[in-house]
């Protein structure tokens, strides 16, 4: 059981930021994210793409902006499950929670704070007939386990990165990698494109461009696919496994049944005080939250996150009084023994 | 002077909306539809308007030109589901006073 102050459910810039606020007042956090890496939506969907309203950055990359809230909460040790989706709640009796990802992984908290964003990112299926029949065999959205692929009939499915790089890495490892995308163009680094063009031409990729797959076919599981070219008649290919990769997008999930109160697919918080949910001890930051005059932004999430680390800190400290310090003149003590302040003026005397 | 245009938008639902839709308010056609809750929230401009999801995806009805479909939005859509030839994302058509009477529905939520 992983123990901690504050459990973050979401590694987006206010989940991260929020760690930095809760070290200033000297509790720890934990943050879960369904995705494989921290930064929510700044690394997954765009962090190329620049942003122009983060105080003091006329011009930042989202993918910076995520490095920059790392490096600022690093001194504070974070704890991170990544790649696990934050699945249960459970109040205990002495009035913390133990929140359980899809994984299994528990963890133990006084306070959780839910800055989930949009929520939870889960793969975008292909609406075909059945394909849900076919899932776990022969279907797979998501490649956990490359050997799974080895000696055997892949189809791919998509035009973007990873639908680019998972064709390159399986042609190494399945007898055979088909790849079927709706037009001939793909979108994604140019060097991937270039290397499937070689792999294709090598014959170690085939190609079926511009088609779709529109039919599973297979008894108790996947044995073929019908593929359709456009203007054509369908035509059926062996496989043993297929693949669709066609992005990721953002459900709230599992948290909707957690008992919180929703409202336009976010969790309504008082936003007088503190963020607190309907359900005391469980606070909504950030995007996934409303209230009256909620604005979506970065920016609103950090004020947000700064807010409810003072009610956290009451909670977790009951009673203790607090006086706010600032950072220029108390400087920052890591939990990691590291110091940070600012210089000492010099004092010299002129004769 | 007046700045609207007027649109007729299908929802999900299959409802018609007649709106209004401000020309001045460099809004684009998703952000029409979330200024008059046509779509639940979180449901449509998921990625910001960016071409980064196909959320806002619409089916144009009317022959009126539209801004031509530029290389991220073409890459998208070739990648969403419920894409037929008529299909373009909202997000990337701004409101202009050449969209008097334009009609629209919105793709089915994938």
């Amino acid at each position: 059981m992983i123990e901690t102050d504050i459990l973050i459910i979401g590694a987006g810039p206010t989940g991260l930021f929020t760690v930095f606020e809760a070290g200033l007042l000297k509790m720890k956090c934990h943050l879960i994210d369904a995705l494989p890496q921290a930064g929510g939506q700044c690394s997954e969907i765009y962090p190329k793409k620049p942003i122009y309203d983060i105080p003091a950055y006329p011009e930042i990359l989202a993918g910076d902006l995520t490095e920059k809230l790392l490096e600022q909460c690093k001194q504070f040790e974070p704890g991170f499950t990544l790649g696990e989706r934050a699945e249960t709640i459970d109040k205990q009796t002495d009035g913390s929670f133990v929140v359980t990802t899809n994984k299994g992984t528990q963890h133990k908290a006084p306070v959780v704070a839910i800055a989930g964003g949009l929520g939870s990112f889960e793969p975008r299926k292909p609406q075909l007939d059945n394909i849900e029949f076919y899932e776990d065999k022969g279907v797979a959205y998501i490649i956990k386990d490359p050997e799974v692929y080895r000696r055997k009939k892949v189809v791919i499915s998509g035009g973007g990165d990873s639908a680019l790089d998972w064709s390159i890495f399986l042609s190494k490892v399945a007898s055979e990698v088909t790849l079927i995308h709706r037009r001939n163009e793909f979108r994604g680094a140019l060097d991937s494109v270039d290397k499937v063009q070689e792999l294709k031409n090598a014959g170690k990729i085939n190609m079926i461009t511009p088609a779709e797959v529109t039919a599973l076919i297979g008894e108790h599981q996947l044995e073929a696919i019908e593929v359709t070219k456009s203007g054509e008649s369908p035509v059926r290919i062996e496989t043993d496994h297929f693949i669709p990769l066609f992005g990721l997008s953002p459900k709230l999930g599992p948290i909707a049944d957690w008992g919180l109160e929703i409202e336009k697919n976010a969790i309504k918080v008082n936003n007088a005080l503190d963020y607190q949910t309907n359900i005391p001890g469980i606070f909504a930051i950030g995007d996934v939250n409303t209230y009256p005059g909620k604005l979506k932004l970065i920016l609103c999430g950090f004020h947000e996150a700064t807010l409810m680390c003072q009610a956290a800190y009451q909670i977790i400290n009951p009673g203790k009084r607090y006086v706010l310090k600032y950072t220029t003149v108390s400087g920052i003590d890591g939990f990691d023994g590291t110091r940070k302040e600012a210089p000492k003026a010099v004092v010299k005397s002129i004769n | 002077m007046d700045q609207d245009v007027q649109i007729k938008i299908t929802d999900r639902d299959g409802k018609l909306h007649e709106i209004a839709a401000p020309v001045d308010m460099a809004l684009n056609l998703m952000e029409v539809v979330r200024l008059y809750e046509l779509a639940p929230e979180g449901t449509i401009g998921i990625c910001g308007g960016m071409a980064m999801c196909a959320s806002c995806q619409c089916y144009v009805l009317t022959e009126h030109p539209l801004r031509e479909m530029q290389d991220d939005e073409e890459a998208m859509l070739s990648e969403a589901f419920n894409v037929k030839p008529n299909s373009r994302l909202g997000c990337q058509i701004q409101i202009t006073p050449e969209m008097e009477g334009l009609e629209i529905e919105l793709a089915p939520e994938d």
